[in-house]
């Protein structure tokens, strides 16, 4: 199990490493063909800020090469925000006073509708943990009403047992998208105070129970702003790592959502700028070729127009964190989990894919594969 | 050139071309007319089979190609021959590229599962051109179940690095009675055009023109390189030799 992968390092020495590889390291790490985790800590480290330009360009011709010159659209459908947790830095945190709204079978409907005018085929269906609320057989249903309409779901949602995930593999379940938030596991309980979340090893488990599904895709990442990105980072690609390795069926993807305005009144730990994000993206394109990574609306219109061609596989658009918001987006408005950066349409946003060389992928998955 | 005869169809052109990876349809539509690639390949992830109108699909059908929908995304030959079943009723064809990797990182076809999915499709009435591993066995057992052709790999798909498997392809088509048509790995028109001298009977190309800054340019180049090394082939290659000829016979003490 990872876990015991995890317990054999240490933080504090972890960032030291890092935060002392040298500059002929980092030149190192950039010629290989065949790059180590090693390679990444020098990638990530301050020593291969200046050579940000460098990582750009061969980023570029990797992600082509596997990915070709296209970007895959999605939206996320918030379907309820209620939640039993209590974490410091999200809005839908149970100590919020915000209206709760968990979707009913008619409104999901209702958005769904209006999500696939918009032209979408991938969603990913969000909840906040409420197993009573909106667990596990809720969600079942919910995939009988979206599957019509759909040609690839996603969810975020609380961790599930492993028949629970079975059952909706068979629903077409093709991606689950879970965050650990940070490998920090002295810290985590600060960030993670009550409920189910708050258990650093049960969550991390998750993924064990996750991979031996062989689900099509795990997605997974840190939030960046609660300990040092580096540090974090460098356990995402052991974890990622990890996984390949032992799960080789199912593909992965990796984001890197950064803090944004929500309820509550959390400031971030650590600060992660433009650049270093940037310095991210381009050291796991360069550590690993096949890994997607997805760009969200939590991030500026310029930033995601600039990031298009440069390792990103894919992006929301006109993204609504707010249950209901996408048939009446003015209605649920205060229901929202965090205001978005980019709030341009899909026209915009497909429009800007295409001026920059790329195409905009609607569909690369079917019912009829799983 | 002699024209290419797969199961019903007789084929001019001798490179096949695939439709993923292009910045638009237009780009690919272009790139195909100049490829003048009659079979085109896409996989049943990207098009919509419900709407005519979709995007790579529109201008395949427009330009009345050959489709030649593929299965990737499959892992095993249960959920192969269920997606391709699907695929024969909405796209009117029972032509197949059999493609099943379970592992989604180098997309290595897995051989086993292949051949079960072939036998089984091949009775199901499917014209079936299966991608698999430079593996001279397993090519003739695909035969023995009826394949159509064989599509062995040069080098991992999209890695553009050519002929990795030469060795084991010449013995693949030194064995075949059925067309073998290298699948993946072909990245520079020198790539094609060996593998055509070597005897392949065609190559399919996408991520080398897809990708190239100029993909209607290399679809040209591509399709003049497939066509040299076609012609060079039926023509016969002089012998290579590492050593001069000398002009004093050795055996004249024998007249």
């Amino acid at each position: 199990m990872f876990i015991d992968l995890l317990n054999k390092y240490n933080w504090e020495s972890t960032t030291d490493l890092i935060y002392s590889k040298s500059d002929a390291e980092v030149r190192a790490a950039l010629k290989s063909n065949n790059r180590t985790i090693d390679d990444f800590m020098a990638l990530i480290s301050p020593a291969a800020e200046p050579y940000i330009e460098k990582m750009a360009r061969q980023s570029q011709i990797i992600t082509q090469k596997r990915f070709g010159k296209t970007i895959q659209l999605y939206v996320p459908l918030y379907l309820s925000n209620f939640c039993e947790n209590n974490c410091i830095y999200c809005g839908f945190n149970s100590h919020n006073k915000i209206d709760r709204k968990v979707l009913t079978y008619n409104e999901v409907k209702e958005e769904v509708i209006a999500i696939r005018k918009l032209g979408f085929e991938h969603i990913l269906l969000v909840t906040g943990e409420a197993d009573v609320k909106a667990g596990a057989r809720y969600l079942n249903k919910v995939f009988e009403i979206v599957r019509p309409y759909m040609s690839l779901i996603s969810i975020e949602v609380q961790p599930l047992k492993p028949d629970e995930y079975r059952e909706l593999i068979k629903q077409g379940l093709n991606t689950v998208y879970l965050y650990q938030e940070t490998y920090h596991k002295a810290r985590y309980t600060k960030y993670h105070l009550k409920g189910n979340k708050s258990h650093f090893e049960n969550r991390l488990e998750t993924y064990e129970h996750l991979g031996k599904t062989q689900v099509h895709k795990i997605g997974l990442g840190i939030l960046a702003g609660l300990e040092d990105w580096r540090t974090d980072s460098f356990f995402t690609a052991l974890h990622l790592n990890y996984l390949k390795k032992n799960y080789w069926k199912t593909k992965f993807s990796i984001s890197f959502p950064r803090l944004r305005p929500h309820s509550g009144n959390f400031e971030p730990n650590s600060i992660m700028t433009d650049k270093h994000l940037a310095q991210l993206i381009f050291a796991y394109r360069l550590f690993d070729e096949n890994v997607e990574i997805a760009l969200s609306t939590r991030e500026s219109a310029s930033y995601r127009d600039n990031m298009v061609k440069l390792g990103i596989t894919s992006m929301s658009a006109e993204s609504r964190t707010n249950p209901g918001g996408y048939a009446h987006p003015e209605l649920n408005k205060e229901l929202e989990q965090f205001s978005v950066n980019d709030d341009r349409t899909t026209t915009e946003i497909s429009r800007m894919i295409r001026n920059n060389g790329y195409e905009a992928v609607w569909k690369d998955w079917d019912f009829i594969l799983q | 050139m002699q024209a290419l005869e797969i199961a019903d169809k007789t084929f001019t052109s001798r490179l096949f071309t695939g439709t993923g990876k292009f910045s638009s349809g237009e780009l690919m539509r272009d790139a195909l007319l100049a490829s003048e690639s009659e079979l085109v390949t896409m996989a049943l992830r990207r098009v919509d089979l419900k709407e005519q109108n979709d995007n790579i699909l529109k201008y395949l059908l427009e330009a009345n190609y050959n489709l030649l929908p593929n299965t990737s995304g499959v892992r095993n030959a249960k959920e192969a021959v269920f997606a391709a079943e699907l695929a024969r009723e909405a796209l009117e064809t029972n032509w197949l590229k059999l493609e099943i990797h379970p592992d989604p990182r180098y997309l290595l076809p897995d051989g086993e599962e292949t051949l079960k999915a072939t036998d089984e499709l091949v009775k199901k009435g499917f014209v079936v051109l299966p991608y698999v591993q430079a593996d001279p066995v397993l090519c003739k057992k695909l035969e023995d179940v009826g394949t159509s052709t064989v599509m062995p790999l040069g080098s991992p798909i999209g890695s553009n690095k050519g002929l990795d498997t030469r060795d084991m392809i010449r013995i693949i088509i030194e064995q075949s009675n059925i067309p073998v048509i290298i699948d993946a790995g072909i990245g520079a028109p020198s790539h094609a055009a060996e593998a055509m001298e070597m005897g392949a009977d065609a190559v399919l190309v996408n991520t080398a023109i897809a990708v190239s800054p100029n993909p209607v340019e290399m679809a040209m180049a591509f399709k003049l390189a497939v066509q040299a090394g076609r012609i060079a082939f039926e023509a016969k290659l002089a012998d290579k030799t590492n050593t001069a000829n000398t002009s004093s016979p050795l055996t004249s003490f024998l007249s």
